[in-house]
């Protein structure tokens, strides 16, 4: 008789703490690093274009100094962060992710803005090839950070929402960041193109 | 008195259609029946059944499917934006192949965009899929052609397809485990709302009897194993017997069990994933 109350107990703890939100928990928190993977893996993609890019433009328009450094330095500087899975539940570091991709996203814009102003570049097959490739990881990232921001929600909606709140609390999840409508609007802002400067 | 309330009755009414006002600012996704959809007649029937026949063929020999859709506008979304809604509500391709193409007109904004399955990033590049856009449909586009540029332009994607090889269509879909295993936290919680029914008319032993046979019922009709359809229909009879009904609550909060696309006939898509990759032209 002890045995069969001691099995039911047992059984029903094991339904309890899946009850409780710890396997949705689970399944979230995969998810959510997942996508993560998916942003960083499109912005890698990205940053490896750059180099040929700028190589590319070098040949046509050697003297847009400016544009070219900027780019060139933007990138070093997305290089430069320590891009780990863990930077997700480090809102500063996020912060600072987001803002060095952000800066990249805006110099890259600036270059193709300015490659109008050269028939010869824009004619070349090389450069036109690499302008697909960058308009299709520009988009990929786009649908990626999308995908992202609607994983974390879930996730987040979850660690908040009693009673899982308890779970996520006891087994240390808490909620994560994500790209947030500021950073939609630094990145969404069109370059000023300057007509004035043209030499 | 009764003014007042008509007054409130309009303001609720204007409210109400406010709401929907809002919602109906996207464009539509149109449901997907057959693999061309023209929503702006530019294509006559010949042509469509013609263009039809050939993509039909294709996923018979291949397995990939490619799909049509012109549209007159994708306003007030980019037609990347537009594209990736589509292709997340059809699922063109197969589940782990992700094998699937659309290839999207906005007629009025005079954009196309050729949206890639995971699966067939590597055999039609974004580079490919601008040139396909640059180089074919463009110029017969300009000349009012859209038959001829969207016709070339699925045959060179079929050409490229074919160049890899993807496993062979597949004729049978059998209901896999993992089915039944996502609906178990449903069963159970079925099976204990109908336990404390049971109990109630039978009483104790007879009513844990009467709910673990249905339940066993339940399972083997679903596709359980003998054993696991008995080990669970034990444990229904002992909860039963043991008045666990009113636990049935533990079991509803754990929610989300899976769920599957599941397609009567016609034409749909077969789960296949879609990343963004692809291009957009102009013409």
């Amino acid at each position: 008789m002890k045995n069969w109350i001691l099995k039911i107990s047992a059984m029903l703890l094991a339904l309890s703490i899946s009850g409780c939100g710890y396997n949705t928990f689970q399944a979230l928190d995969e998810e959510a690093k997942a996508s993560w993977a998916e942003v960083l893996n499109q912005y890698q993609r990205r940053a490896d274009l750059v180099p040929n890019l700028v190589n590319t433009v070098k040949g046509y328009a050697a003297h847009e100094d400016k544009v070219l450094t900027d780019v060139a330095n933007a990138r070093s500087k997305v290089g430069s962060i320590q891009v780990t899975p863990e930077l997700i539940n480090d809102p500063q570091a996020f912060a600072k992710f987001q803002a060095a991709q952000g800066q990249l996203t805006s110099a890259l814009s600036r270059l193709l803005a300015v490659s109008e102003n050269y028939p010869n570049l824009k004619a070349d097959q090389g450069f036109r090839d690499l302008q697909a490739q960058l308009e299709g990881t520009e988009n990929r990232i786009t649908v990626a950070r999308n995908r992202y921001i609607e994983t974390i929600k879930n996730y987040n909606v979850a660690v908040r929402s009693f009673p899982q709140n308890l779970t996520a609390m006891m087994f240390g999840y808490k909620t994560k960041a994500s790209f947030t409508v500021d950073d939609e609007k630094a990145i969404s802002v069109a370059p000023a193109v300057d007509f004035e400067q043209k030499p | 008195m009764r003014l007042r309330f008509k007054q409130t009755l309009f303001a609720f009414c204007v409210l109400l259609m406010m709401g929907m006002r809002a919602h109906a600012t996207l464009m539509p996704i149109p449901e997907l029946q057959t693999r061309v959809t023209d929503l702006t007649q530019t294509l006559n029937a010949d042509q469509q059944s013609h263009l039809e026949a050939k993509l039909a063929a294709f996923e018979q020999e291949t397995g990939s499917q490619i799909a049509v859709l012109i549209v007159s506008s994708t306003q007030p979304e980019a037609i990347e934006q537009y594209s990736i809604r589509v292709v997340d509500s059809w699922k063109l391709g197969r589940k782990k192949q992700d094998d699937g193409v659309l290839l999207l007109v906005a007629k009025d904004d005079r954009k196309m965009r050729i949206e890639v399955g995971y699966g067939l990033e590597g055999v039609i590049p974004d580079v490919v899929a601008k040139r396909i856009i640059e180089e074919i449909m463009t110029p017969h586009f300009r000349q009012g052609d859209f038959y001829g540029g969207i016709t070339k332009a699925t045959e060179q994607m079929m050409r490229l397809i074919k160049g890899e090889q993807f496993p062979p269509p597949q004729k049978t879909q059998s209901a896999d485990k993992s089915q039944l295993l996502d609906m178990l936290p449903a069963l159970l919680i079925a099976a204990l709302v109908l336990g404390g029914l049971m109990r109630a008319i039978f009483g104790k032993f007879l009513g844990g009897l009467v709910n673990s046979g249905i339940v066993g019922l339940v399972l083997w009709v679903l596709g359980a194993g003998f054993v696991l359809v008995l080990l669970l229909a034990l444990i229904v009879f002992f909860l039963t017997f043991a008045g666990a009904s009113n636990l049935a609550y533990i079991g509803g909060m754990s929610g989300g069990y899976g769920r599957s696309g599941d397609y009567g006939g016609g034409f749909g898509g077969m789960g296949g994933g879609f990343g963004g990759g692809g291009a957009s032209g102009s013409w």
